[in-house]
């Protein structure tokens, strides 16, 4: 099968630091990635290289038949990759439904260019109407984004990217910050989204259960590298993995529930 | 205010100022014809400050426009009212396009420096060309509209009230369909978060860039109708305290409506002309303090208190 | 080659000049994140107070009673207290109307954008330029006796008088003492705490609301001392706070917003361009400084001296 996305020989030095070595990833059309690995590992690094925030040192990024190394972020965009934000980035003094129509208006009016490009066939309001209903948003429509409260604020910065109908989606911690219970109804709704709209996904994520439960792979991340690369019940169980990854993971949650109690 | 309801507002207010301009007195209708001039500028202030952005020399513009309506006569011979008002648009909207090269990099207080240096720039020159004048500027005359005569005529001043009435109908209605389009939009957006309008693909830099020019052309026509209305310009004009009125009558109004630029220019000539008369001492002091009461208790601007007693009734 | 001369001493001057009405500016900015445009009027209240106080001095015959009271030879007692007569309006105008300020009005704004603070001092400039139209009129107040005081030099055919150095002194000495107290002493590094990171100065115990206190009365006190030394060299009439605000500007934004060697850096910068456009494009006078402002801003958007901040998803 063709891949829809691949990295060759990335790279990226920040000063000493490397944040990226060689790394090499093809993926294939339709499933779910997950990116794991310790804060520092290259995850986000990661991301943010394929969305061309950061360019690489060395290497080359092709999406589909075309070098996407060089393009910025809007262009990139613009070819149907795009991301959601750790800290979710939305338009705060405008309402949800607002929001929403901006990224609609985006595609409407970039003519034939865009490669996604949104159902308009009812206007271009009734398109933003339909993903507030995906996304379990109406009762928030009319709401200030600045005022949401932080699970809603999660939704809305993903469904600011699915708005734009991506071919590939990129989600940097989905449900961190999230409580329990709505983490689950996040990525369903986004998971639902997507299958309905055929995209390709990778998401960066700390939550092991999140991970194992909703992907068709993982990559795992370690010092810039990539350490394991396989079906989440392989990679999860593999003992660099555990030692490096998930073992610093649990390592942390525990860290951080002694600092709580 | 609905859409819809802001058009017939707009249109309404049209006709009454075009019916009763031949009955209004001398005062009045240059008031109004002053205050529709400032309006056009601020309702391109409006579309700025939307798009996150304060200009303290937009004066540049304003300036630019109204010697480039006036210059046509001294240089070319050309005293028809609508070649000026063309050239003035031209003008600012070629220098604007080129200077916003540099603008669209610029945000915040960095912003409206430069922009207030290039204003400045403008005014430097002008009060050191003797050729037109120098501090004290020249007067300007359109002798012709539509190559009919209208200077010393006795409908001379309603045509040139009129003229500027409709001109400044069609910005508004042009505005309001501008803000409600796709582009119009993205202003906002920029204003709360580039990042976000860059990845879901829109290009802030040509965003601002767009709303900049058109914000100069409006300043540039505000410019140029003032010159003909006034009979006179000078390099004031372009002198950054007119800028700061420009950012005043923005902040007093409010960007919530494309009619609240006008309310507030109207708003502020009245009281300059009353208090000029009256009180020259005082009037900057009230209009300070009235900025503070703004900034502090209705940052909306006036407008928000309107919309705001609208919904409630 | 004497002009080249004259160019470089006029130059030097006018530099001293500039930096003793940036200073104040640059520093509170430093601080406080405030681009403060009532500085202008505080610049116009040391300059009135001084004309009235000294004014008095002279008027009433205090001058000539010290030079009778201490007899020939002690002269320089008469000058000295003078000009301590001038410092003095300084003084009273930065404590009186500093702590007014500060307290009465900018402590309810902080937190706010940098840009809405800009409007805000902008409406303070608009009050105090009119309560000083109200206490001291709009006729002109002349001050011209410490200007001779001095004597006069000689470069070639050119006769400076003495007032100048004291300028460039003054300009120096406070340029001096506040680079001392930002690096030697204790409150200097609370102030550099501040400058660094307000909350974390804060989280330290550091009570910032005195820290921005102080500094908003000694930059005040500095824009009034500017006025003050600038009132025998003019005619203190209304508008000079206006006209000196941007020149303030375009020093402290050349050299950098908050940068002390960049105001210093920024205002030679500004007094030799000027000078030399002065002696030999006298047309391109007033042009000149924002067009070295508008270049700088260009090559270097947050001036001379400055930190980039860098933005982070």
């Amino acid at each position: 099968m063709a891949a829809i996305l691949q990295a060759r020989g990335l790279n990226k030095n920040f000063g000493a630091v490397t944040a990226a070595a060689d790394i090499n990833v093809e993926v294939e059309r339709d499933t779910v990635v997950g990116l794991i690995g310790s804060n520092g590992a290259g995850k986000t690094t990661f991301l943010n290289m394929v969305t061309g925030y950061l360019k690489p040192t060395s290497g080359t990024i092709r999406f589909e038949d075309r070098d996407i190394t060089s393009l910025s972020p809007r262009q990139i965009t613009r070819l149907g990759i795009c991301r959601s934000f750790q800290i979710p980035q939305l338009f705060g003094t405008l309402s949800v439904f607002d929001n929403l129509r901006v990224g609609v208006g985006i595609v409407a009016s970039s003519g034939g260019k865009w490669a996604g490009g949104v159902d308009l066939s009812e206007g271009a309001d009734e398109a933003v109407e339909r993903m507030l209903e995906r996304f379990g948003l109406g009762e928030y429509r009319d709401r200030a984004a600045g005022l949401l409260p932080e699970g809603v604020r999660k939704l809305l910065d993903i469904a600011m990217a699915m708005v734009v109908k991506p071919r590939i989606l990129l989600l940097d911690e989905p449900t961190s910050g999230v409580s329990a219970e709505e983490k689950f109804k996040i990525m369903d709704m986004v998971m639902e989204a997507v299958r309905a709209e055929g995209v390709t996904v990778l998401f960066v994520e700390h939550d092991m259960e999140i991970v194992n439960r909703y992907t068709h792979r993982i990559l795992a991340f370690y010092e810039g590298r990539i350490i394991a690369d396989g079906d989440p019940a392989a990679v999860l169980n593999d003992p660099e993995v555990r030692k490096y990854v998930i073992g610093e993971a649990l390592h942390l949650s525990r860290g951080e529930a002694r600092a709580e109690s | 205010m609905s859409r819809d309801r802001t058009v017939n507002v707009l249109t309404v207010m049209l006709v009454v100022l075009l019916a009763s301009g031949p009955f209004l007195p001398r005062w009045a209708m240059f008031l109004s014809t002053v205050s529709l001039c400032y309006g056009t500028v601020v309702l391109g202030m409006m579309l700025l400050m939307r798009t996150g952005l304060v200009s303290f020399g937009h004066g540049l513009y304003y300036c630019l426009g109204a010697y480039a309506a006036g210059t046509l006569q001294p240089f070319f011979g050309i005293t028809e009212m609508s070649i000026m008002i063309g050239a003035a648009v031209a003008v600012t909207g070629a220098v604007s396009a080129l200077l916003a090269l540099l603008l669209r990099k610029y945000r915040d207080i960095f912003f409206a420096m430069l922009s207030l240096a290039f204003s400045m720039i403008l005014y430097g020159l002008l009060v050191k060309t003797s050729a037109l004048g120098s501090t004290d500027g020249f007067n300007v005359t359109a002798e012709t509209l539509f190559g009919v005569r209208i200077a010393g005529t006795a409908y001379e001043r309603y045509l040139i009230f009129a003229v500027t009435a409709f001109l400044a109908w069609i910005c508004a209605m042009g505005m309001l369909r501008y803000l409600g389009s796709h582009r119009g939009r993205l202003a906002e957006a920029v204003r709360d978060n580039e990042l976000r309008v860059e990845y879901m693909g829109a290009s802030v830099a040509n965003t601002i860039h767009v709303n900049y020019v058109v914000s100069a052309m409006l300043a540039g026509l505000g410019g140029s109708l003032m010159a003909i209305s006034v009979g006179h310009i000078d390099p004031e004009m372009a002198y950054w305290t007119t800028s700061g009125e420009f950012v005043f009558i923005t902040i007093l109004a409010g960007t919530g409506n494309v009619l609240a630029p006008f309310l507030g220019a109207a708003i502020f000539e009245t009281i300059r002309s009353f208090a000029y008369e009256y009180s020259p001492n005082t009037w900057q002091m009230a209009l300070g303090i009235t900025m503070l009461l703004v900034i502090m208790f209705l940052p909306g601007g006036l407008w928000s208190l309107f919309a705001r007693t609208r919904k409630a009734g | 080659m004497s002009q080249l001369l004259a160019v470089l001493i006029d130059g030097l001057i006018y530099a001293s000049w500039l930096f003793i009405i940036a200073v104040g500016l640059t520093l509170i900015y430093g601080v406080m994140k405030i681009l403060n445009i009532a500085h202008g009027s505080l610049y116009s209240l040391g300059a009135y107070a001084a004309a009235s106080l000294a004014g008095y001095w002279f008027s009433q015959g205090y001058f000539d009673a010290t030079v009778a009271h201490f007899g020939p030879g002690y002269e320089a007692i008469a000058i000295v207290a003078s000009y301590g007569v001038m410092a003095l309006a300084a003084v009273l105008v930065g404590l009186v109307a500093g702590p007014l300020i500060e307290r009465g009005i900018l402590r309810f704004m902080y937190g706010k954008d940098e840009i809405v603070l800009v409007l805000v001092t902008y409406a303070l400039f608009l009050i105090l330029e009119d309560m000083i139209k109200l206490v001291w009129g709009v006729d002109p107040y002349f001050l011209y006796q410490p200007y001779g005081l001095l004597g006069s030099f000689d470069i070639g055919d050119l006769t400076y008088p003495n007032y100048n150095l004291l300028l460039f002194a003054v300009a120096v000495i406070i340029g001096a003492v506040l680079a001392w107290v930002l690096a030697r002493t204790r409150q200097g590094k609370i102030l550099l705490a501040v400058i660094h990171d307000r909350e974390m100065a804060a989280a330290q115990g550091i009570n910032v609301g005195l820290v921005y206190f102080v500094t908003f009365t000694v930059g005040a006190m500095l824009g009034a001392l500017g006025g003050a030394l600038t009132a025998p060299m003019i005619s203190v009439q209304p508008g000079i706070g206006a006209e000196t605000i941007v020149l303030a500007f375009a020093v402290v934004v050349i050299g950098g917003l908050g940068s002390l060697p960049g105001a210093a850096l920024a205002a030679i910068l500004v007094g030799l361009v000027r000078a030399a456009a002065v002696h030999y494009r006298p047309e391109l006078d007033l042009f000149s400084v924002y067009l070295v402002m508008a270049i700088v801003l260009i090559a270097r958007p947050k001036g001379l001296f400055s930190t980039q901040e860098v933005r982070k998803i």
